[in-house]
């Protein structure tokens, strides 16, 4: 039994830890220690899109619609993919331009629109104001449940308490005093507030922890695993029905609350406080992208398991699957956990509750009261000597307002709806942000006009379709609105606008919200012009990672103004210290000294609006500065050229960086020309030595026995017949090896000439046979010629054939021992593309594999190193290659060590024209 | 045995051996007529592994040893016959038709008592081997 003492103490302790962790990570942040320096905090920081509603509201979907609680989680996780792209871009542009909120962010972008700012800001405080009564409601909701143990309450009775008994009541007041605590620490709304993230964060990691604990303790205590609970859902028919997505109108509303939760995850206050506003460095994004989305998975997995367990032990119906996750663990005993899910439902509330109060409170303080406040001419804040203190009195003040007044709607009409379509409702209302601010960041033409009239319009369909009904619904408004639609017209009816029915009110009210929007925002900006000023900011937004982007917007400012006013403009907002250390960091950063100034430049200007921008918003600092500045901005026309001479240098740039790279180009290929060329010219050297070492080989022969016959005159006949014979024949090798490498030099220079005419190639083959004919008598070795009669006349170079064969025929009988191989030359028409085929075949000792690739480069003669040296020159059949490749042919070997070789060469009809190269 | 050796037998020269080693059969003639024309004692190898093997049946006093052999080519050759204490004394005189510099080099270095680049004076390759000769009998 657990006591209403014990579970306020624990509550409250863990309240005080909350406040424990956000007070150090402010003094870490104090010190210069960020405690939330890193991707992981980061992104269970944006896991603050988990809220109560997630938390319980989950199980109560899943247990009425099934895994249509599904798309909720889907879209942020698709969206997740561009965050690299869309999310990056907008913290980009947020720190150049301090911005404080997406209010802030949206004015800034569209001209520092005052309208824009205060637009969103109301949208977003009506919209978002259910949402923060929702998660006040779970609370106390929660904690009547826990504390009605053992009897659950029947749904629908539990009663409101008064006011100081209220547990939402006191919740409130507490977080109020959190978010005032850690929220409004600094004046600078663009400064982080690391305590408060850094409570987030820890939030997130014990709503996830108290909810797995949860799931484990139903899925695996409660019943035998997921296979069991599974099982058991399938046989009752009522449970089965949830794993189906349904017919095709359910299928609509997959898409569009898929599609709602895509952009809501950037579209929220929160979350663009969390995402953008707090980020401290944009490499976090990168692993947020699939941290985040494991979040959601884990925090997902148990949904269905205690949703159909809810079903199965409470099959009467009478209880809220909204507090299933609460209700499992306290029917069946095990209070610690009940507890411990409790503390994790209030993690989710107050996460969210602290953060959204605090972005709704920047937005309202910079969006709507300060531009209020300084058009009120008697309150003379012009003129005030120091305005931080009001500031963050009227922040301070917001925060209370808004929580209070979450506080009064859950009182007044919170009890008559679910949670989970009070945060759809919010959702909706937050995807209104979508066009203007994702548009506004890729779309450069979008204009003020047309964001404004997408906001209206939009926002106008989400009252009348989702608001309006709610309060009919709790009955502020008549019941007919609804049922009949307003005057009676059925036409326009708030569920089934136009007709357009069969859909739930949210995917309803979204269809028709986002092409109203999505339509005004594009029409008018097609059909309205930009101010000078829109142009600036869409330009400084859209182009943010252009390299000119960082400049800001000082290119565009050609005001001056006195430094002194400037400064003491600056310190009634910011305080005098913090005023002096920005302009003394400003002054060393670009290495001037303010102190002889007396004018302050356009630059200085510049960096003082952004200043000013980050703590009342850039709409309000727009016109501030404005008050104390000389000469107004430039005209539209001005704008034109500079953005046109800028886009110039950009395109120059391009061009430049074109050139540099056509210019590496250059570089890597003249390095690889100049490499091939040292191969070539330590080919050509080898060449050299080689030949050298060949001509020298006869050389020493002729010399030697020269000298010999000539120093010994008185040599027998016999004997000296046989030196003569020796120095003939070397005399023949050296001329014949110099013919060759003549041959193959002008060969390889392209400067041999052909002489191109019709070719019988039997004839070829026969004169070939002919020549060698001694070489195969010496040796007896028998040489057989199959002549294919249909071979086809060729267009060619006789000689050069008849050379080609000559070689593969004398190198065949080279390597053929006397009596006993033979050789075999054959001439085939060649059956594919006609033109010939001519072999060679010897029963030689073949050629060994290693040799056989390289058997065609110059002086690879086969036996090198292994056999006795074969006689020849070692160019033959580098000759060979060249011959038959310049005459259109290709020439190859097949040969088995020890079973012969076969040389073989095919040869076109018509050798290719480039071969024709003068006549003889 | 021809009239010219009768002065070289009366000095003490038969037994003087040497080992022509070179791949080119004309060359290898050449050489051995020039040897036993100077009364040496000719043993003839065609290949690296055969002049080793001949080495090993018989201990030369000079190899000339070519040096683009089949099989293991002068330089193993020459390294071979340095690595083996026994062939301490065996002098070797290295020709080759690489007239390269590093060639040179590179076979001085490896243990060659001498080096001749073919195409070669006859006349020169003998007096070197005489100068061995002599040269062994201080």
């Amino acid at each position: 039994m657990l006591l209403e003492w014990t579970v306020i103490g624990v509550s409250f302790a863990y309240l005080c830890l909350l406040f424990a962790i956000a007070y150090y990570g402010d003094k870490r942040a104090d010190q210069g220690r960020s405690l939330i320096n890193n991707p992981y905090v980061y992104a269970l920081s944006i896991a603050v899109y988990c809220t109560s509603w997630t938390f319980y509201g989950s199980v109560g979907r899943a247990a009425s619609s099934g895994i249509h609680f599904l798309p909720i989680y889907l879209g942020p996780t698709l969206m997740a993919v561009v965050w690299w792209i869309v999310l990056r871009k907008m913290v980009r542009i947020s720190k150049a331009n301090r911005i404080t909120s997406i209010a802030d962010f949206i004015s800034s972008r569209y001209g520092k629109s005052q309208l824009l700012g205060g637009l969103v800001t109301i949208i977003a405080v009506i919209g978002i104001m259910p949402y923060i009564s929702l998660q006040l409601k779970a609370v106390s909701t929660t904690f009547t449940v826990l504390l009605s143990h053992p009897n659950l309450p029947v749904a629908g009775q539990i009663q409101s308490a008064p006011i100081l008994t209220d547990t939402a009541f006191w919740v409130a007041v507490l977080l109020a005093a959190f978010s005032i605590l850690f929220g409004t620490r600094h004046i600078d709304a663009s400064e982080h507030h690391e305590g408060m993230v850094a409570a987030i964060a820890f939030e997130s990691v014990v709503k996830l922890v108290a909810f797995v604990a949860v799931g484990l303790l139903v899925t695996f205590g409660l019943f035998g695993g997921f296979g069991d609970l599974f099982s058991r859902a399938a046989e009752d028919p009522r449970l089965l029905a949830l794993l189906e997505v349904g017919d095709a109108g359910r299928f609509g509303d997959w898409i569009a609350l898929t599609l709602l939760s895509m952009v809501v995850i950037v579209c929220l206050p929160r979350q663009f406080q969390v995402a953008v506003v707090e980020n401290v460095d944009e490499a976090h994004i990168r692993k947020a992208v699939w941290m985040f989305p494991l979040y959601l998975l884990i925090i997902n997995i148990f949904v269905l398991p205690i949703a159909f367990a809810g079903l199965i032990v409470f099959p009467e119906g009478d209880i809220n699957p909204d507090i299933f996750v609460l209700a499992l663990p306290m029917v069946k005993g095990y209070e610690g956990i009940a507890l411990l899910a409790f503390i994790g439902g209030l993690s989710a509330a107050t996460g969210m509750v602290i953060v959204e109060t605090i972005a709704l409170a920047t937005m309202v303080c910079n969006d709507l009261v300060m531009p209020g406040l300084l058009r009120v001419r008697w309150l003379a804040l012009q003129s005030r000597k120091d305005l931080t203190r009001l500031l963050l009195a009227i922040r301070r003040w917001t925060i209370v307002i808004v929580i209070l007044l979450g506080y009064l709607y859950v009182r007044l009409i919170g009890e008559s709806f679910a949670l989970v379509s009070i945060g759809l409702v919010s959702f909706c209302a937050a995807a209104q942000f979508a066009p203007a601010l994702i548009g506004g960041i890729f779309w450069r033409g979008a204009t003020q006009k047309g964001a404004v009239a997408g906001l209206v319009v939009g926002f106008g369909v989400w009252l009348y379709t989702l608001l309006l009904p709610s309060f009919a619904r709790s009955g502020w408004l008549p019941e007919s609105f609804v049922t009949d639609g307003i005057f009676g017209i059925a036409l326009l009816r708030p569920y089934e606008l136009f007709g357009l029915g069969g859909l739930e009110p949210v995917t309803h009210s979204l269809i028709w919200s986002m092409m109203a929007n999505l339509g005004a925002y594009v029409l008018v900006s097609l059909l309205t012009r930009q101010s000078a000023m829109e142009r600036i900011q869409a330009a400084l937004f859209v182009d943010v990672f252009r390299p000119s982007g960082g400049q800001g917007s000082s290119r565009f400012w050609r005001g001056t103004a006195m430094l002194a006013e400037l400064k003491a403009l600056l310190a009634r907002f910011l305080g005098r210290e913090r005023t002096e250390r920005a302009f003394a960091q400003y002054a060393e950063r670009r290495g001037i000294d303010l102190a002889r100034q007396r004018e302050a430049d356009p630059q200085l200007v510049s960096f003082a609006e952004n200043l000013l921008g980050g703590t009342i918003g850039a709409a309000s600092a727009r016109v501030m500065v404005a008050t104390v500045s000389k000469g107004e901005t430039i005209g539209l026309q001005e704008v034109m050229e500079i953005l046109d001479e800028a886009s110039q240098v950009i395109a120059y740039s391009h061009q430049l960086e074109q050139k540099s790279r056509e210019l590496e180009a250059a570089t890597a290929e003249l390095r690889e020309a100049n490499e091939r060329l040292k191969e070539l010219d330590r080919m050509k050297d080898d060449f050299i030595s080689t030949v050298t070492h060949e001509l020298r080989t006869p050389l020493t022969s002729i010399r030697s026995f020269s000298e010999i016959l000539h120093d010994n005159p008185g040599l027998a006949g016999g004997q000296r017949q046989e030196f003569l014979a020796i120095i003939i024949r070397e005399s023949e090798r050296l001329t014949r090896l110099i013919n060759q490498v003549l041959d193959l030099a002008k060969l390889e220079a392209g400067s041999m000439s052909w002489t191109l005419e019709r070719v019988d190639p039997a004839e070829v083959v026969r004169e070939a046979v002919n020549a060698t004919s001694q070489l195969f008598r010496d040796k007896r070795i028998p040489l057989e010629v199959q002549l294919d009669p249909a071979a086809p006349i060729l267009w060619s170079d006789r000689d050069r054939l008849i050379q080609v064969i000559i070689n593969l025929l004398s190198n065949a009988v080279k390597f053929c021992a006397a009596d006993r191989d033979r050789v075999e030359v054959r001439l085939s028409r060649e059956s594919a593309g006609g033109g010939v085929v001519i072999c060679v075949k010897d029963t030689g000792p073949g050629i060994p594999f290693h040799a056989q690739p390289t058997i065609f480069e110059k002086f690879q003669q086969i036996g090198d190193m292994l056999t006795a040296k074969p006689e020849g020159t070692g160019l033959g059949l580098a000759i060979c290659r060249s011959i038959v490749e310049r005459l259109g042919g290709r020439i190859w070997v097949s040969s088995r060590p020890g079973s012969g070789a076969e040389f073989c060469f095919r040869l076109p009809e018509r050798a290719p024209a480039g071969a024709k190269e003068g006549t003889r | 045995m021809m009239p010219r050796s009768d002065s070289n037998a009366g000095d003490g020269t038969v037994g003087f051996s040497v080992l022509v080693v070179d791949d080119e059969p004309n060359i290898v003639l050449s050489l051995e007529f020039l040897m036993k024309q100077a009364g040496f004692d000719v043993r003839v190898a065609r290949d690296g592994e055969a002049a080793l093997a001949a080495m090993a049946e018989r201990r030369p006093d000079v190899v000339l040893l070519d040096v683009m052999l089949p099989k293991r080519d002068g330089y193993d050759v020459c390294q071979t016959i340095r690595a083996n204490p026994a062939w301490r004394d065996v002098r070797i005189l290295m020709l080759t038709a690489r007239g390269r510099d590093v060639e040179r080099e590179k076979g001085l270095a490896l243990g060659a008592d001498d080096y001749i680049t073919k195409p070669f004076s006859t006349r020169d390759v003998v007096e070197r081997v005489r100068r061995f000769q002599t040269e062994g009998r201080h």
